[in-house]
């Protein structure tokens, strides 16, 4: 099972996703933002960083990067595709998922362990885990408030889309608590915290994320 | 040659940390005139001659697409001699 990592000009957290790919039984194949095709892979995911500086708004730039346009095509026909924190944001910015990520409601930037509960393990990057079930995983953002109107947000939570939530005090003003939500279909995954940061204990605070990389291992097998 | 502004701003809902914290900082200076502070973004775009109905058109499609995020952000666009 071959899954692509992308890196953008600023990604940061391309090799942990990769290795977090490879830890959990995968082959992690590398994409360049300037790639026209998918070299054959069978999922995706847009890591962490400051793509193209954030420039304009985060992800606002990458998503008209070369490399988006396959994706978004075989996303849209199923193909698993996650995005952890900014690639969360290109997901938005692509419209692949509704909403957006805006400004930490304290404007600090974070940098924690950040315990979360899946709420949907239905979706190709969450069957893993059970309902309910709390993890702890990095969180790290500057941008990471989930916003969307209300009625987006009562379809959210009518149709159980929003995957994670944060357990405790909200973060960084997302609303509803929202960590992380998926598309209609549950191919799309979009997180704030970093699961690829959290694979084993000598490297991360816990191995709860590595949860996230065999369900989309288990999806594709199926 | 004229200069097409857009101004981008955050939709009135959308909360908005950076103005707040500057609504916040004026009256630690003195300036206690606000109420409240939101803030934006400008795009100058420079043209040659007077821009066209189908320039000006364009530059709305750009607003929508690039310049603004239509899902937190509006935008206006005009002419500036």
């Amino acid at each position: 099972m071959k899954i692509g990592v992308v890196t953008f000009p600023g990604t940061l957290d391309d090799r942990d996703a990769a290795r977090a790919v490879r830890h959990a039984g995968g082959e992690s194949v590398a994409l360049w933002h300037n790639d026209a095709d998918l070299h054959g892979v069978d999922a995706v995911i847009l890591p962490g960083g400051f793509s193209y500086g954030d420039y304009l708004r985060c992800g606002a730039i990458s998503r008209f990067s070369p490399v988006m346009e396959p994706i978004i095509k075989a996303a849209q026909g199923g193909m698993p595709l996650l995005g952890i924190c900014n690639g969360f944001q290109v997901l938005a910015e692509a419209h692949l998922i509704p909403g957006a990520l805006t400004r930490n409601h304290e404007l600090h930037f974070l940098c924690r362990d950040q315990t979360i509960s899946i709420e949907n393990t239905n979706t190709a990057w969450t069957s893993s885990f059970s309902k309910g079930e709390e993890i702890v995983i990095p969180l790290k953002n500057g941008e990471g408030a989930y916003m969307c109107d209300d009625k987006t947000l009562a379809m959210l939570e009518g149709e159980g889309r929003i995957i994670a939530r944060y357990v405790g005090e909200n973060p960084n003003g997302s609303r509803n608590l929202i960590a992380g939500i998926t598309n209609e279909r549950g191919n799309i995954v979009g997180l704030m915290p970093h699961p690829e940061h959290a694979i084993d204990s000598l490297t991360g605070p816990s191995a709860d994320g590595l949860g996230f990389f065999t369900s989309v291992l288990k999806a594709m097998v199926k | 040659m004229a200069k097409i502004v857009v101004d981008v701003m955050l939709k009135p809902e959308i909360l908005d940390p950076q103005g707040k914290a500057v609504a916040a900082a004026l009256p630690r200076l003195g300036f206690t005139f606000a109420n409240d502070v939101r803030q934006g973004k400008r795009f100058e775009i420079e043209v040659d001659g007077e821009p066209t109905a189908a320039q000006l058109a364009d530059v709305e499609k750009a607003a929508e697409k690039l310049l603004s995020n239509p899902v937190i952000e509006n935008f206006t666009v005009r002419v500036e001699k």
